[in-house]
Formats: C-alpha cells, structure tokens, sequence
C-alpha cells in the first residue's frame, strides 16, 4: 500500500479494489504484458489488494530478459574489441552472458558507455571519428522509433563508425503464442500502454477475437493498473472478448504514425529468437538491406559464439507465467540481484527481481 | 525501458538535417530530445518522453502528477546519464 498512499491517491485506488471484489465470482487468470506493469503491481502491492481469486501471470514484457544470451556474449566479445565505444542503456550492462556482463567487461578496460537516447550514439560517433561506435539496439516496439531514427540519422550525416547490434521484438506474436499453447492459462491481457503510444492497438483486435479475450491498453501508475485490472475483470465476467482502452490519454487506434513511418523504412519483421522461450516466427524487428552497413553483428566478426545458460534458471518459465519466481530453487539463494543466474533478476523490469525487492520470496 | 518521463518542451530548433529536435525540462533536468515523432508539439507543451524521444504529447495537470509519481518511486534515475552535449556546454560556461 505504501506507493499508492503517497501517491495521495489511496482513496481511488480503493474505490476500484472494491469495485474489483463486487464484480469478480469466478477465478481468472490475468497476464500483464509488460515487466515495467509487473514493478508497479508488486511495489505497490496491488497484487495483495486483489481478491484471491483472481491471479497475476507476469508476462514477457521484459526486452533486457529476452534478449538472447549469444547476442549478450557477442556484444560483450564486441566491446572487448580496442577499436570499439560499446555504448547501451543501464539495464543492459549486468545482464548476466554466459560467463559475464558487459559492466565487468568494461572493469577490465572494455571501452563501455551508458547513454541516455540512441541519438546521443550518434553523436558520439561524429566526436570520435577514429573510432567505431556501436548501439546495443534491443527493445520492444516502444524502442524501435528511436532506434530506427539512429540509424537513419546516421545515414542522412555520413556516419559511417556507427553501427547497431539489434534485437527487436514484438509484442502481439508473443501474445499469439502464449495463447495457443495447450498449457496457456491466460484469460485476459493488460496490454502495455507505451507499445501502443507507438503501434496503436488496432493490431491486437484480431488476437482478442479469435482466442475470444479481452485485451485492455493499460497505462503504468497504480491507478491505471487498477482501473484496467477492473476493465479486464468486467469484460470476463461478462462474457465479452475485444480491445478495450485504458490509456486514452496516450494511445489512440492508430498510434504514433511518423514513429511507425520510420520504423517501417528502416527495419523489417523477421523470425526472432528469445531468452528463454524460444524461436517465435516473425516477432523481431531487423535492419533492412539497405541498411545492413550500420548491422554490427556483420561488421564486426568475432567468431563462434557458444553460449552456455546457467542450468539452474527457470527463467523461460518465468516469462511465460508457468511459474512465479519464488517456485525456483535458486530464487534468493544462488540468485540474487548481485549474482544474478538469469536476466530477470537484474533488470528494472524483470519479475524475479520485482519478487526479491519487494518480499515476495515467501 | 518502456520507461515515459513527462517533461515541458522550452526550446525547439531544427538539425542541419531537418530533424526537430528540442531541449526538455524534467523538474529543472535539461535533456536534449528529439521532437521528431511529435511534429505538432510547440514550446510550453508538455512531452511523454521515452529513451530521448517524445511519443507523445500529454497535459499539464497530468504531467505533474505522473513525473512526481515516478520521482516518489525513484524510476528517474536515466536523467542522470549525461548526453555529449553536456560536457561541451559545461566547457563553454
């Protein structure tokens, strides 16, 4: 309760818990999509206001977590490399590769930058004409604009010691693959408010109608959480299914369409494999041909990569919402946010590390 | 890193390129973001701001509250990574 008192808004938020207990009769699976949604469910205990019938599957809404491991070990044999500004976000730096992180790669002299937009990659670039500048390019569709506008820019400007090491991923072939497993529990998506600023949500109208689900575009405080938390509830008691919009004041149908302009000049949609889950057909964004001299992975040969996960990792279970991250064994023991195992523990925005910051372990 | 920060638009101005890029105050942190996605946004307008892009506009009263929302949970701590502007303009003064 403690985030939702100071945000001076308790008295909302209980006003949609009870409207939540006077409507639920039956149990319901619900998945939130995105590991940003996980965070604020679990730090500001949403997830115990809710009626116990109802469960919170947490979904794979975590770009840092299905970021493939070879892709880890071969940015990092990349930024190894002398001649190479390995510049990233935060969150990427202590993803843990097969044997190490980009953040102890760069304590033993790799050349490893944080930076706060991609353009400032770019940048970089143009001030270090000597050496090579690579963007570590991963992220869902809220990412892909902005990666997609380094590039460009980049081309407009003659940089030609900028590069991408890029996987992009996409939400709705995800949502599409958990829905058609056998095992699939999920009854009802939150959809990720900031995905849709960009791609709209008309997208996730056919998925809603032929797994027959209600699919409601949920923002990111606690209110938003609880008030499309509410939406999804009501729509499965009532027996309806479609796409229903709780982020008006961001999203609309369409999305953002200069962003998706560009994004659609400069990547295309490929086959993508992710941490933990798999290979999903046609859920990754990559670099069209035309744009194939700013790919990393091609300019920079490192070799073999064999990656090794570590085998105690239940990570792909926790992303699907097979399993809470409390149900594996190295949870809090051999896997804690300063040795973390698996990707989900140390980023902002895995599931595992939301359970260890705030006591879920029990 | 799905993370939007509101922030208020207090300059704009084209690249040599012709991308609109502006500078955006996020309770007084100063970052240069691009504008580029948001053609309609005008100085005094307030921004979603992801990863150094505007996505969005949003207002005033709603700004305010979700920047101190995210403030109270600690999620700004991506306005302390420096952009190679800054050092330049701090060379400069």
């Amino acid at each position: 309760m403690r985030y939702v008192d100071e945000y001076r808004a308790e008295a909302e938020a209980q006003k949609f818990v009870q409207a939540i207990k006077g409507t639920v009769t039956r149990e319901w699976n619900l998945m939130e999509v995105c590991g940003g949604q996980t965070h604020t469910l679990i730090k500001s205990g949403i997830d115990r206001m809710l009626p116990e019938l109802v469960t919170l599957v947490h979904g794979p809404g975590c770009p840092v977590c299905v970021t493939p491991l070879e892709l880890i070990d071969r940015a990092i044999a990349i930024a190894r490399r002398p001649e190479i500004i390995f510049t990233s976000f935060g969150d990427m730096l202590r993803v843990p590769g097969s044997k190490t992180d980009l953040l102890s790669a760069k304590s033993e002299g790799a050349d490893v930058r944080m930076v706060y937009s991609p353009l400032d990659s770019v940048k970089l670039a143009e001030q270090n004409p000597d050496r090579q500048v690579v963007f570590f390019a991963v992220g869902f569709e809220t990412t892909a604009p902005p990666n997609a506008m380094a590039v460009h820019a980049a081309q407009q400007q003659g940089v030609d010691n900028f590069s991408i090491l890029t996987s992009h991923v996409l939400v709705p072939p995800a949502m599409e693959t958990l829905l058609s497993s056998p095992d699939n529990q999920v009854q009802g998506f939150l959809a990720a408010g900031h995905v849709c600023a960009i791609m709209g949500y008309w997208e996730y109208e056919p998925i809603a109608e032929k797994y027959q689900v209600p699919i409601v575009v949920t923002g990111f405080e606690p209110l938003d959480l609880l008030q499309g938390i509410f939406m999804t509830l009501k729509a499965l008691e009532e027996g309806r299914w479609g796409v229903e919009n709780q982020y008006a004041r961001l999203v609309v149908r369409e999305g953002n369409q200069p962003a998706q302009k560009l994004m659609g000049q400069v990547f295309e949609t490929c086959d993508r494999k992710w941490r933990g889950i798999g290979e999903i057909p046609m859920s990754g964004y990559r670099l069209k041909d035309e744009f194939e001299h700013f790919d990393a992975e091609k300019r920079f040969d490192v070799g073999a990569i064999e990656a090794q996960e570590a085998p105690e990792c239940i990570a792909g279970e926790i992303l699907v919402g097979m399993k809470k991250p409390h149900e594996c064994t190295a949870f809090g023991t051999k896997c804690k946010p300063e040795h973390p195992l698996g990707a989900p523990m140390v980023s902002a925005e895995g599931a595992c590390a939301a359970y260890f910051q705030y006591g879920r372990g029990e | 890193m799905c993370l939007g920060v509101p922030g208020k638009v207090i300059e704009t101005q084209e690249d040599p390129l012709g991308m609109t890029m502006g500078r955006v105050s996020f309770g007084g942190i100063v970052k240069e973001v691009c504008l580029a996605y948001t053609p309609d946004v005008e100085v005094g307008d307030f921004v979603v701001v992801h990863v150094g892009f505007a996505i969005s506009k949003i207002d005033e009263e709603e700004a305010h509250k979700v920047f101190e929302y995210l403030q109270e949970i600690g999620e700004l701590q991506e306005l302390d990574v420096p952009q190679p502007g800054d050092t330049e303009q701090e060379a400069d003064g």
